[in-house]
Protein backbone atom coordinates (compact mmCIF):
# COMPACT_ATOMS: atom_id res chain seq x y z
CA UNK A 1 0.00 0.00 0.00
CA UNK A 2 1.25 3.49 -0.83
CA UNK A 3 2.29 5.40 2.27
CA UNK A 4 4.23 8.52 3.16
CA UNK A 5 6.45 6.55 5.57
CA UNK A 6 8.91 3.88 4.41
CA UNK A 7 11.21 2.12 6.94
CA UNK A 8 14.10 2.16 4.46
CA UNK A 9 13.94 5.97 4.38
CA UNK A 10 15.47 6.11 7.87
CA UNK A 11 18.85 5.17 6.41
CA UNK A 12 18.49 8.02 3.88
CA UNK A 13 18.40 10.66 6.61
CA UNK A 14 21.90 11.87 5.67
CA UNK A 15 20.58 12.83 2.22
CA UNK A 16 19.16 15.92 3.95
CA UNK A 17 22.75 17.17 3.91
CA UNK A 18 22.71 17.46 0.12
CA UNK A 19 20.52 20.57 0.09
CA UNK A 20 22.68 22.44 2.58
CA UNK A 21 25.81 20.60 3.78
CA UNK A 22 26.81 23.36 6.19
CA UNK A 23 23.56 23.32 8.13
CA UNK A 24 23.53 19.51 8.08
CA UNK A 25 27.04 19.35 9.55
CA UNK A 26 26.08 21.83 12.26
CA UNK A 27 22.95 19.85 13.08
CA UNK A 28 24.91 16.60 13.19
CA UNK A 29 27.63 18.02 15.43
CA UNK A 30 24.97 19.35 17.81
CA UNK A 31 22.98 16.09 17.67
CA UNK A 32 26.04 13.96 18.45
CA UNK A 33 27.06 16.28 21.29
CA UNK A 34 23.57 16.08 22.78
CA UNK A 35 23.62 12.28 22.85
CA UNK A 36 27.17 11.92 24.16
CA UNK A 37 27.71 10.88 27.78
CA UNK A 38 27.38 13.92 30.04
CA UNK A 39 25.52 14.61 33.26
CA UNK A 40 23.11 11.98 31.89
CA UNK A 41 24.30 8.63 30.57
CA UNK A 42 23.84 7.65 26.92
CA UNK A 43 21.35 5.04 28.12
CA UNK A 44 19.26 7.63 29.96
CA UNK A 45 19.32 9.95 26.96
CA UNK A 46 18.15 7.16 24.66
CA UNK A 47 15.19 6.52 26.99
CA UNK A 48 14.30 10.24 26.93
CA UNK A 49 14.57 10.20 23.13
CA UNK A 50 12.29 7.17 22.99
CA UNK A 51 9.67 8.98 25.07
CA UNK A 52 9.93 12.13 22.95
CA UNK A 53 9.73 10.01 19.77
CA UNK A 54 6.34 8.78 20.97
CA UNK A 55 5.20 12.25 21.99
CA UNK A 56 6.00 13.63 18.53
CA UNK A 57 4.84 10.32 17.00
CA UNK A 58 7.77 10.00 14.61
CA UNK A 59 7.95 6.40 13.31
CA UNK A 60 11.57 6.82 12.24
CA UNK A 61 12.55 8.00 15.72
CA UNK A 62 10.57 5.21 17.39
CA UNK A 63 12.37 2.64 15.22
CA UNK A 64 15.79 4.22 15.79
CA UNK A 65 15.44 4.73 19.54
CA UNK A 66 13.87 1.36 20.23
CA UNK A 67 17.04 -0.10 18.73
CA UNK A 68 19.20 2.42 20.59
CA UNK A 69 17.58 1.66 23.94
CA UNK A 70 18.04 -2.10 23.53
CA UNK A 71 21.62 -1.53 22.39
CA UNK A 72 22.29 0.62 25.44
CA UNK A 73 21.16 -2.20 27.71
CA UNK A 74 17.66 -1.00 28.56
CA UNK A 75 14.86 -3.52 28.92
CA UNK A 76 11.28 -3.57 27.71
CA UNK A 77 9.94 -2.65 31.16
CA UNK A 78 12.05 0.54 31.27
CA UNK A 79 11.14 1.39 27.68
CA UNK A 80 7.43 0.88 28.37
CA UNK A 81 7.64 3.19 31.38
CA UNK A 82 9.33 5.82 29.20
CA UNK A 83 6.42 5.61 26.74
CA UNK A 84 3.99 6.00 29.65
CA UNK A 85 5.82 9.16 30.67
CA UNK A 86 5.24 10.53 27.15
CA UNK A 87 1.61 9.42 27.34
CA UNK A 88 1.08 11.02 30.75
CA UNK A 89 2.57 14.33 29.62
CA UNK A 90 0.57 14.35 26.39
CA UNK A 91 -2.60 13.35 28.22
CA UNK A 92 -1.90 15.80 31.02
CA UNK A 93 -1.22 18.55 28.48
CA UNK A 94 -4.63 17.96 26.93
CA UNK A 95 -6.32 17.85 30.31
CA UNK A 96 -4.66 20.95 31.72
CA UNK A 97 -6.04 22.91 28.75
CA UNK A 98 -9.41 22.09 30.22
CA UNK A 99 -8.68 24.97 32.57
CA UNK A 100 -8.88 27.26 29.52
CA UNK A 101 -12.14 25.62 28.60
CA UNK A 102 -13.42 26.25 32.09
CA UNK A 103 -12.24 29.86 32.03
CA UNK A 104 -14.00 30.55 28.74
CA UNK A 105 -17.13 28.75 29.78
CA UNK A 106 -17.17 30.59 33.09
CA UNK A 107 -16.81 33.95 31.34
CA UNK A 108 -19.62 33.20 28.92
CA UNK A 109 -21.98 31.67 31.36
CA UNK A 110 -24.43 33.31 33.75
CA UNK B 1 14.53 -28.33 26.97
CA UNK B 2 14.94 -27.77 23.24
CA UNK B 3 16.92 -29.91 20.84
CA UNK B 4 19.97 -28.91 18.84
CA UNK B 5 19.55 -27.96 15.18
CA UNK B 6 21.36 -31.20 14.39
CA UNK B 7 18.89 -33.33 16.36
CA UNK B 8 16.00 -31.52 14.67
CA UNK B 9 17.52 -32.17 11.25
CA UNK B 10 17.45 -28.44 10.44
CA UNK B 11 19.32 -27.27 7.32
CA UNK B 12 21.38 -24.81 9.39
CA UNK B 13 22.92 -27.72 11.30
CA UNK B 14 25.17 -27.86 8.24
CA UNK B 15 28.17 -25.51 8.26
CA UNK B 16 28.09 -25.48 4.46
CA UNK B 17 24.51 -24.20 4.47
CA UNK B 18 25.43 -21.44 6.94
CA UNK B 19 28.35 -20.40 4.76
CA UNK B 20 26.13 -20.44 1.67
CA UNK B 21 23.72 -17.98 3.30
CA UNK B 22 26.51 -15.80 4.70
CA UNK B 23 28.34 -15.57 1.40
CA UNK B 24 25.29 -14.55 -0.67
CA UNK B 25 25.12 -10.82 -1.54
CA UNK B 26 22.62 -9.22 0.81
CA UNK B 27 23.12 -5.48 1.08
CA UNK B 28 26.60 -5.54 2.68
CA UNK B 29 30.06 -5.70 1.10
CA UNK B 30 32.14 -8.89 1.39
CA UNK B 31 34.20 -8.86 4.60
CA UNK B 32 37.44 -9.35 2.74
CA UNK B 33 36.84 -6.24 0.61
CA UNK B 34 36.10 -4.18 3.73
CA UNK B 35 39.30 -5.49 5.32
CA UNK B 36 41.28 -4.68 2.18
CA UNK B 37 39.97 -1.10 2.26
CA UNK B 38 41.25 -0.88 5.85
CA UNK B 39 44.63 -2.30 4.72
CA UNK B 40 44.04 -5.38 6.86
CA UNK B 41 43.76 -8.05 4.21
CA UNK B 42 45.11 -10.66 4.31
CA UNK B 43 45.05 -10.80 8.10
CA UNK B 44 47.91 -12.56 9.89
CA UNK B 45 48.39 -13.85 13.42
CA UNK B 46 50.72 -11.91 15.70
CA UNK B 47 51.57 -14.84 18.00
CA UNK B 48 49.68 -17.15 20.33
CA UNK B 49 48.85 -15.98 23.84
CA UNK B 50 45.65 -18.01 24.23
CA UNK B 51 45.20 -21.72 23.57
CA UNK B 52 41.44 -22.13 23.40
CA UNK B 53 40.40 -25.75 23.73
CA UNK B 54 36.83 -26.65 22.84
CA UNK B 55 36.31 -29.97 24.57
CA UNK B 56 32.99 -30.68 22.89
CA UNK B 57 29.40 -29.86 22.11
CA UNK B 58 27.78 -31.64 25.06
CA UNK B 59 25.88 -29.19 27.26
CA UNK B 60 23.11 -29.30 29.87
CA UNK B 61 21.43 -26.29 28.20
CA UNK B 62 20.17 -25.52 24.70
CA UNK B 63 20.50 -21.73 24.47
CA UNK B 64 18.67 -19.98 21.65
CA UNK B 65 21.75 -18.09 20.44
CA UNK B 66 24.37 -20.85 20.80
CA UNK B 67 26.98 -20.68 18.06
CA UNK B 68 28.08 -24.24 18.85
CA UNK B 69 24.58 -25.79 18.48
CA UNK B 70 25.44 -27.47 21.76
CA UNK B 71 23.01 -29.43 23.92
CA UNK B 72 22.35 -32.63 25.84
CA UNK B 73 21.85 -34.47 22.55
CA UNK B 74 25.34 -33.63 21.25
CA UNK B 75 27.85 -36.38 21.92
CA UNK B 76 30.97 -35.01 20.21
CA UNK B 77 33.53 -34.59 23.02
CA UNK B 78 37.31 -34.50 23.20
CA UNK B 79 39.00 -37.81 24.00
CA UNK B 80 41.79 -38.23 26.55
CA UNK B 81 44.20 -38.91 23.69
CA UNK B 82 43.43 -35.54 22.05
CA UNK B 83 43.53 -33.78 25.42
CA UNK B 84 47.01 -35.24 25.92
CA UNK B 85 48.07 -33.87 22.54
CA UNK B 86 46.87 -30.41 23.67
CA UNK B 87 48.95 -30.61 26.84
CA UNK B 88 51.95 -31.89 24.90
CA UNK B 89 51.69 -28.91 22.53
CA UNK B 90 51.23 -26.52 25.45
CA UNK B 91 54.34 -27.86 27.19
CA UNK B 92 56.42 -27.04 24.08
CA UNK B 93 55.45 -23.36 24.34
CA UNK B 94 55.14 -20.51 26.78
CA UNK B 95 51.50 -19.78 25.83
CA UNK B 96 50.31 -18.19 29.08
CA UNK B 97 46.53 -18.76 28.90
CA UNK B 98 44.49 -21.92 28.40
CA UNK B 99 40.83 -21.15 27.72
CA UNK B 100 38.58 -24.20 28.03
CA UNK B 101 35.17 -24.02 26.39
CA UNK B 102 32.37 -26.19 25.00
CA UNK B 103 29.38 -26.94 25.25
CA UNK B 104 29.60 -27.18 28.99
CA UNK B 105 33.29 -28.10 29.15
CA UNK B 106 33.00 -29.42 32.70
CA UNK B 107 30.83 -32.32 31.44
CA UNK B 108 33.77 -33.75 29.52
CA UNK B 109 35.32 -36.47 31.76
CA UNK B 110 38.79 -35.13 30.82
CA UNK B 111 38.05 -31.54 31.88
CA UNK B 112 39.57 -31.79 35.35
CA UNK B 113 42.63 -33.61 34.04
CA UNK B 114 43.18 -30.84 31.48
CA UNK B 115 42.88 -28.17 34.18
CA UNK B 116 45.32 -29.98 36.47
CA UNK B 117 47.87 -30.49 33.70
CA UNK B 118 47.69 -26.89 32.45
CA UNK B 119 48.00 -25.56 36.00
CA UNK B 120 50.94 -27.88 36.66
CA UNK B 121 52.63 -26.23 33.66
CA UNK B 122 52.05 -22.90 35.38
CA UNK B 123 49.46 -21.60 32.90
CA UNK B 124 46.47 -19.41 33.67
CA UNK B 125 43.31 -21.46 33.07
CA UNK B 126 39.88 -20.14 32.11
CA UNK B 127 36.67 -22.16 32.38
CA UNK B 128 33.83 -20.86 30.17
CA UNK B 129 31.01 -21.86 32.43
CA UNK B 130 27.25 -21.75 31.88
CA UNK B 131 26.74 -21.52 35.69
CA UNK B 132 23.87 -24.06 35.88
CA UNK B 133 26.36 -26.89 35.45
CA UNK B 134 27.63 -26.04 38.95
CA UNK B 135 24.28 -27.18 40.37
CA UNK B 136 24.17 -30.59 38.70
CA UNK B 137 24.38 -33.43 41.26
CA UNK B 138 27.29 -34.94 39.28
CA UNK B 139 29.20 -31.63 39.63
CA UNK B 140 28.58 -30.99 43.32
CA UNK B 141 32.31 -30.47 43.99
CA UNK B 142 33.04 -28.54 40.77
CA UNK B 143 33.06 -25.05 42.27
CA UNK B 144 35.52 -26.16 44.96
CA UNK B 145 37.69 -27.84 42.32
CA UNK B 146 37.82 -24.62 40.27
CA UNK B 147 38.69 -22.54 43.33
CA UNK B 148 41.36 -24.98 44.48
CA UNK B 149 43.09 -24.71 41.10
CA UNK B 150 42.56 -20.94 40.89
CA UNK B 151 40.70 -21.29 37.61
CA UNK B 152 39.24 -18.07 36.22
CA UNK B 153 35.52 -18.50 35.66
CA UNK B 154 33.96 -16.69 32.71
CA UNK B 155 30.24 -17.17 33.06
CA UNK B 156 27.39 -16.41 30.71
CA UNK B 157 24.69 -14.12 32.06
CA UNK B 158 23.04 -12.08 29.30
CA UNK B 159 21.01 -9.84 31.61
CA UNK B 160 20.34 -9.09 35.25
CA UNK B 161 16.68 -10.02 34.95
CA UNK B 162 14.99 -13.40 34.57
CA UNK B 163 12.79 -12.61 31.53
CA UNK B 164 15.64 -11.72 29.21
CA UNK B 165 18.05 -14.37 30.50
CA UNK B 166 15.47 -17.17 30.32
CA UNK B 167 14.39 -16.07 26.82
CA UNK B 168 17.94 -16.72 25.62
CA UNK B 169 19.08 -19.56 27.85
CA UNK B 170 15.92 -21.47 28.81
CA UNK B 171 13.19 -21.37 31.48
CA UNK B 172 14.50 -21.19 35.03
CA UNK B 173 18.12 -20.61 34.00
CA UNK B 174 18.31 -17.14 35.56
CA UNK B 175 17.35 -18.31 39.07
CA UNK B 176 19.82 -21.20 38.85
CA UNK B 177 22.53 -18.86 37.56
CA UNK B 178 22.07 -16.59 40.56
CA UNK B 179 22.28 -19.61 42.88
CA UNK B 180 25.51 -20.69 41.17
CA UNK B 181 26.96 -17.17 41.36
CA UNK B 182 26.23 -17.09 45.10
CA UNK B 183 28.01 -20.44 45.43
CA UNK B 184 31.06 -19.00 43.64
CA UNK B 185 30.95 -15.81 45.73
CA UNK B 186 30.86 -17.92 48.90
CA UNK B 187 34.16 -19.49 47.81
CA UNK B 188 35.68 -16.05 47.28
CA UNK B 189 35.10 -15.78 43.54
CA UNK B 190 34.56 -12.19 42.37
CA UNK B 191 35.85 -10.76 45.64
CA UNK B 192 38.87 -8.51 45.92
CA UNK B 193 42.05 -10.00 47.32
CA UNK B 194 41.10 -13.66 46.78
CA UNK B 195 42.72 -13.99 43.35
CA UNK B 196 39.64 -15.90 42.23
CA UNK B 197 38.38 -14.19 39.08
CA UNK B 198 34.71 -14.30 38.19
CA UNK B 199 33.91 -12.51 34.96
CA UNK B 200 30.50 -12.39 33.33
CA UNK B 201 29.55 -12.38 29.66
CA UNK B 202 26.78 -10.20 28.26
CA UNK B 203 25.26 -11.23 24.92
CA UNK B 204 22.45 -9.09 23.48
CA UNK B 205 19.12 -10.90 23.80
CA UNK B 206 18.14 -10.14 20.22
CA UNK B 207 19.26 -8.70 16.89
CA UNK B 208 21.13 -5.69 18.18
CA UNK B 209 24.71 -4.82 19.13
CA UNK B 210 25.99 -4.77 22.72
CA UNK B 211 26.24 -1.52 24.71
CA UNK B 212 29.49 0.04 25.79
CA UNK B 213 31.16 -2.49 28.05
CA UNK B 214 31.94 -0.08 30.88
CA UNK B 215 28.38 1.27 30.95
CA UNK B 216 26.60 -2.09 31.07
CA UNK B 217 29.17 -3.41 33.55
CA UNK B 218 28.20 -0.68 36.00
CA UNK B 219 24.52 -1.52 35.49
CA UNK B 220 25.16 -5.22 36.11
CA UNK B 221 27.26 -4.51 39.20
CA UNK B 222 24.61 -2.25 40.67
CA UNK B 223 21.64 -4.52 39.89
CA UNK B 224 23.21 -7.88 40.80
CA UNK B 225 24.49 -6.56 44.11
CA UNK B 226 21.30 -4.69 44.96
CA UNK B 227 18.86 -7.41 43.99
CA UNK B 228 20.82 -10.56 44.75
CA UNK B 229 23.94 -9.66 46.72
CA UNK B 230 26.08 -11.08 43.88
CA UNK B 231 29.49 -9.61 43.02
CA UNK B 232 31.85 -10.21 40.11
CA UNK B 233 35.06 -8.77 38.66
CA UNK B 234 34.46 -7.74 35.04
CA UNK B 235 31.68 -7.92 32.51
CA UNK B 236 32.57 -8.77 28.92
CA UNK B 237 30.27 -7.73 26.10
CA UNK B 238 30.20 -10.18 23.22
CA UNK B 239 28.40 -9.58 19.94
CA UNK B 240 26.17 -12.42 18.77
CA UNK B 241 27.78 -14.09 15.80
CA UNK B 242 25.42 -14.61 12.82
CA UNK B 243 25.94 -18.37 12.72
CA UNK B 244 24.22 -21.55 13.90
CA UNK B 245 21.20 -20.98 16.21
CA UNK B 246 21.50 -17.21 16.22
CA UNK B 247 21.48 -17.29 12.42
CA UNK B 248 18.37 -19.48 12.61
CA UNK B 249 16.75 -16.83 14.85
CA UNK B 250 17.80 -13.99 12.51
CA UNK B 251 16.31 -15.72 9.48
CA UNK B 252 13.11 -16.85 11.21
CA UNK B 253 12.46 -13.38 12.67
CA UNK B 254 13.22 -11.49 9.44
CA UNK B 255 16.21 -9.78 11.05
CA UNK B 256 19.05 -11.32 9.05
CA UNK B 257 19.54 -8.63 6.43
CA UNK B 258 19.17 -5.74 8.91
CA UNK B 259 21.54 -7.37 11.41
CA UNK B 260 24.25 -8.03 8.83
CA UNK B 261 23.96 -4.48 7.54
CA UNK B 262 24.18 -3.17 11.10
CA UNK B 263 27.35 -5.21 11.71
CA UNK B 264 28.89 -4.10 8.39
CA UNK B 265 27.95 -0.43 8.91
CA UNK B 266 29.56 -0.56 12.36
CA UNK B 267 32.85 -1.97 10.98
CA UNK B 268 35.65 -0.50 13.06
CA UNK B 269 39.20 -0.79 11.64
CA UNK B 270 40.70 -0.53 15.14
CA UNK B 271 38.57 -3.46 16.29
CA UNK B 272 39.49 -5.38 13.14
CA UNK B 273 43.19 -4.87 13.82
CA UNK B 274 42.77 -6.28 17.35
CA UNK B 275 40.61 -9.34 16.67
CA UNK B 276 41.23 -12.30 18.95
CA UNK B 277 42.13 -14.73 16.16
CA UNK B 278 45.45 -12.88 15.82
CA UNK B 279 46.59 -14.11 19.23
CA UNK B 280 44.42 -17.22 19.77
CA UNK B 281 44.75 -20.79 18.58
CA UNK B 282 41.51 -22.76 18.75
CA UNK B 283 41.45 -26.55 19.06
CA UNK B 284 38.32 -28.53 18.20
CA UNK B 285 37.05 -31.58 20.08
CA UNK B 286 38.70 -33.85 17.51
CA UNK B 287 42.03 -31.97 17.59
CA UNK B 288 41.49 -29.93 14.41
CA UNK B 289 43.03 -26.44 14.58
CA UNK B 290 41.14 -23.23 13.85
CA UNK B 291 41.66 -19.48 14.13
CA UNK B 292 38.69 -19.12 16.50
CA UNK B 293 35.72 -20.96 17.96
CA UNK B 294 33.40 -19.44 15.33
CA UNK B 295 35.50 -20.71 12.44
CA UNK B 296 35.48 -24.04 14.26
CA UNK B 297 31.68 -24.20 14.17
CA UNK B 298 31.69 -23.21 10.49
CA UNK B 299 34.22 -25.99 9.86
CA UNK B 300 36.79 -23.55 8.50
CA UNK B 301 40.09 -25.04 9.75
CA UNK B 302 43.48 -23.36 9.50
CA UNK B 303 44.56 -22.98 5.90
CA UNK B 304 47.22 -21.28 3.81
CA UNK B 305 49.81 -23.94 4.68
CA UNK B 306 49.38 -23.95 8.48
CA UNK B 307 49.21 -27.28 10.37
CA UNK B 308 45.62 -28.47 10.72
CA UNK B 309 45.76 -30.81 13.70
CA UNK B 310 47.09 -30.48 17.24
CA UNK B 311 49.30 -33.54 16.67
CA UNK B 312 51.17 -31.45 14.07
CA UNK B 313 51.52 -28.42 16.37
CA UNK B 314 54.37 -26.23 15.20
CA UNK B 315 54.60 -22.92 17.05
CA UNK B 316 56.83 -21.24 14.50
CA UNK B 317 54.44 -21.93 11.61
CA UNK B 318 51.39 -21.02 13.65
CA UNK B 319 52.60 -17.71 15.09
CA UNK B 320 52.42 -15.82 11.83
CA UNK B 321 49.82 -17.89 10.02
CA UNK B 322 47.34 -16.27 7.69
CA UNK B 323 43.86 -16.07 9.28
CA UNK B 324 40.84 -17.60 7.54
CA UNK B 325 38.07 -14.98 7.27
CA UNK B 326 34.53 -14.81 5.87
CA UNK B 327 31.45 -12.61 6.26
CA UNK B 328 30.64 -13.85 9.78
CA UNK B 329 33.83 -12.05 10.88
CA UNK B 330 31.85 -8.78 10.82
CA UNK B 331 30.60 -9.96 14.23
CA UNK B 332 34.03 -9.35 15.80
CA UNK B 333 34.79 -6.06 14.05
CA UNK B 334 31.58 -4.10 14.74
CA UNK B 335 31.50 -1.14 17.11
CA UNK B 336 33.88 -1.55 20.02
CA UNK B 337 34.83 -4.99 18.69
CA UNK B 338 34.06 -8.35 20.21
CA UNK B 339 36.19 -11.19 21.47
CA UNK B 340 36.08 -13.95 24.06
CA UNK B 341 37.44 -11.29 26.44
CA UNK B 342 34.80 -8.73 25.49
CA UNK B 343 35.23 -5.44 23.66
CA UNK B 344 38.58 -4.98 21.94
CA UNK B 345 38.57 -1.16 21.80
CA UNK B 346 37.23 1.69 23.88
CA UNK B 347 34.57 3.79 22.12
Amino acid sequence: METYYHPQDLSKFAEMGKGNPELWEKFLAYYNAVFAEGALTEREKALIALAVAHAVQCPYCIDAYTQACLQQGSNIEEMTEAVHVACAIRGGAALVHGVQMRNVAQKLSM
Amino acid sequence: MGQSLKAQGRPLASAAEQLRILSAPNGFPPFERTMAEANLFPLHATGITVLQINVGKLCNQTCAHCHVDAGPDRKEIMSRETAELCIRALAQTDIPVVDITGGAPELNPNFRWLVEQARALGRHVIDRCNLTVLLLPSQADLAEFLARHEVEVIASLPYFRAAQTDAQRGPGVFDKSIEALRKLNALGYGKEGTGLLLNLVYNPVGAFLPPKQEAIEKQFQRELERQFGVVFNRLYTITNMPISRFLEFLLASGNYEGYMQRLANAFNPAAAAGVMCRYTLSVGWDGTLYDCDFNQMLELPLSHGAPQHIRDFDAARLHTRRIVTANHCYGCTAGAGSSCAGATTKT
